[in-house]
């Protein structure tokens, strides 16, 4: 069974075992706009929770993408390099952007349930 | 997930840009700013535009389409583009002094020769050869008055530059400023059509590229004085049509209500302007070029007559006239990376040694190229097209060629 948590930074970890899978949530992407160009992590990489895993560009803007836990990169989703437009088609679920093997799982407590980030995303507007 | 890189001046998050270019800082409209507004404002709301702060104004950069799309759409069909925040003015000549010679005090280009109903690109230039704003100048229809010019400046940089006419041209010539006009920009392979149907003036499609023409709307606002220019900032064919602002919202409903049978007109918000414009070659002042950029180093030199050459007699003639002799020592150049990561402007570009030759001034992905383009400086003996360069980009060197510009076939009516 996984749970789902989401970040101030519009990211959704969804942790099933000591894995967490990290993506942008449908609220970025709709405030990004098309995605042209997505940059992912290197597998085996150390993350602390708040470093930068990853760039996302749209036509607009470029956006770093935060990783949301400490963990080491297990997987990064490579189709994202040849169609970053899939992160405006399936931000939460095909367009994944990577997934590392939980350093703590007590960082999860600091994120945001569903029902919570909903209500976050509607103060920001 | 955290918008970001706002390298240079402005390349951030929602982009701006416009013909007029515009140094304009775009911000998410978000706090109560004192915004000036467009008679067109309540037109791009009541249509779903995302309004944001650019150049002093409230201004749409999308609609629900977004940028990709709007752009896709310009190019294929046509787009409409409220442009009312750039300056207008006639500059009128006093005792019965030629307007252009005057002007040509202040700008590189020949003016003198211009024909009524002319239009010309030029840029106000300061005493190092640098570029104050660029501008278009029109020469009017006789009837509009043989003692004046009209022009159109950038937004951000209007009040200088009127400040500067005023100032330089004091007791011979005088502004008047047009506020009480918007200026409406149709552009795209449908725009001639659209406009000569709104107009009930078969005529306006066979209207010379960079040449004025008058006519009147129909309709609710029958007998508005228009004029239209057929210029713009796309790459793209199509006019900028100067309106009585009670008569704007009415223009534009007529132009986006009915399809012709090349297409629709539809309403286009500032980021994809700036995606048409840059795959189109075309500088915005601020990012591009502005007080540190030379005409030259600009790749501008084509708007520079051979008279004013020859003769001088505008501000940093000096230094134009010997880089135009002696080559400049940098030059603008379109870029294009060689991956799929857009190189956007504040980008160093280096050599194979890693040294830095130059910046990236304007840059991001070309939704009709299908891939990231970009401008910029380098030295120039690293500005012969198809030379390799290198961009730093987050710390990661990516290869990069220089490429011709415009990135797509510039597509004006040439009759």
């Amino acid at each position: 069974m996984s749970q789902i948590y989401f970040s101030e930074d519009h990211e959704w970890v969804e942790v099933e075992g000591d894995t967490a899978t990290v993506g942008i949530t449908d609220y970025a992407q709709e405030q990004l706009g098309d995605v042209v160009f997505v940059e992912t992590p290197e597998i085996g990489a150390t993350l602390e929770q708040g470093d930068e895993a990853g760039v996302v560009e749209s036509v607009k803007a470029a956006s770093e993408v935060y990783s949301p836990v400490s963990g080491e990169v297990s997987a990064v989703n490579e189709e994202l390099a040849d169609n970053p437009g899939l992160v405006n088609d399936e931000p939460e679920d095909g367009a994944w952007f990577f997934k590392l093997t939980l350093a703590d799982a007590s960082e999860l407590e600091a994120l945001m349930d569903a029902a919570a980030y909903k209500a976050f995303c509607k103060e920001q507007g | 997930m955290t918008a970001g890189h706002k390298a240079g001046h402005r390349a951030g998050e929602t982009t701006g840009e416009t013909a007029d270019g515009t140094a304009g800082d775009v911000a998410p409209q978000t706090e109560a700013q004192a915004l000036a507004e467009t008679p067109l404002t309540d037109w791009h709301v009541a249509r779903g535009a995302k309004m944001v702060a650019f150049a002093g104004y409230s201004m749409p950069v999308q609609y629900a389409d977004g940028v990709l799309k709007e752009h896709l759409h310009t190019r294929a069909q046509a787009g409409l583009f409220d442009v009312s925040h750039m300056g207008q003015a006639f500059l009128v000549a006093e005792d019965g002094a030629d307007p252009a010679a005057l002007l040509e005090e202040l700008v590189p280009a020949e003016l003198q020769a211009l024909l009524p109903g002319r239009q010309r690109y030029t840029q106000f230039t300061n005493a190092a050869g640098g570029i104050l704003d660029d501008l278009m100048v029109t020469r009017p229809l006789e009837e509009l008055g043989r003692d004046r010019l009209y022009l159109v400046v950038n937004a951000a940089c209007k009040a200088a530059d009127f400040a500067h006419i005023e100032e330089r041209l004091a007791g011979r010539a005088r502004l008047e400023r047009l506020e009480d006009r918007a200026l409406i920009a149709v552009q795209g392979p449908a725009a001639a059509a659209a406009v000569a149907a709104v107009f009930e003036t078969p005529a306006l499609t066979t209207s010379p590229f960079m040449s004025q023409a008058r006519a009147t709307l129909q309709g609710a606002f029958r007998g508005a004085d228009c004029w239209l220019s057929r210029s713009g900032y796309t790459g793209e064919d199509g006019f900028e049509i100067s309106v009585p602002a009670t008569a704007a919202e009415a223009l534009a409903n007529a132009l986006t209500e009915n399809g012709t049978e090349n297409g629709q007109v539809k309403p286009i918000g500032l980021g994809a302007r700036d995606s048409l414009r840059l795959e189109a070659g075309l500088c915005l002042y601020g990012q591009d070029i502005d007080e540190t950029t030379t005409p030259v180093e600009a790749g501008l030199a084509w708007s520079i007559g051979k008279r004013r050459r020859a003769e001088g007699g505008f501000p940093g003639a000096e230094t134009i006239v010997r880089q135009l002799a002696d080559g400049p020592p940098r030059k603008r150049i379109g870029i294009l990376p060689d991956g799929r990561a857009p190189a956007r402007a504040g980008v160093e570009i280096l050599d194979e040694s890693g040294d830095k030759i130059g910046v990236v001034t304007s840059g991001g992905f070309g939704p009709s190229v299908g891939r990231p383009v970009a401008m910029g400086y380098v030295r120039a003996d690293r500005a012969a097209v198809d030379a390799p360069l290198t961009l730093s980009v987050r710390g990661k060197d990516l290869p990069a060629r220089v490429a011709r510009l415009p990135f797509t076939p510039a597509n004006f009516y040439r009759g």
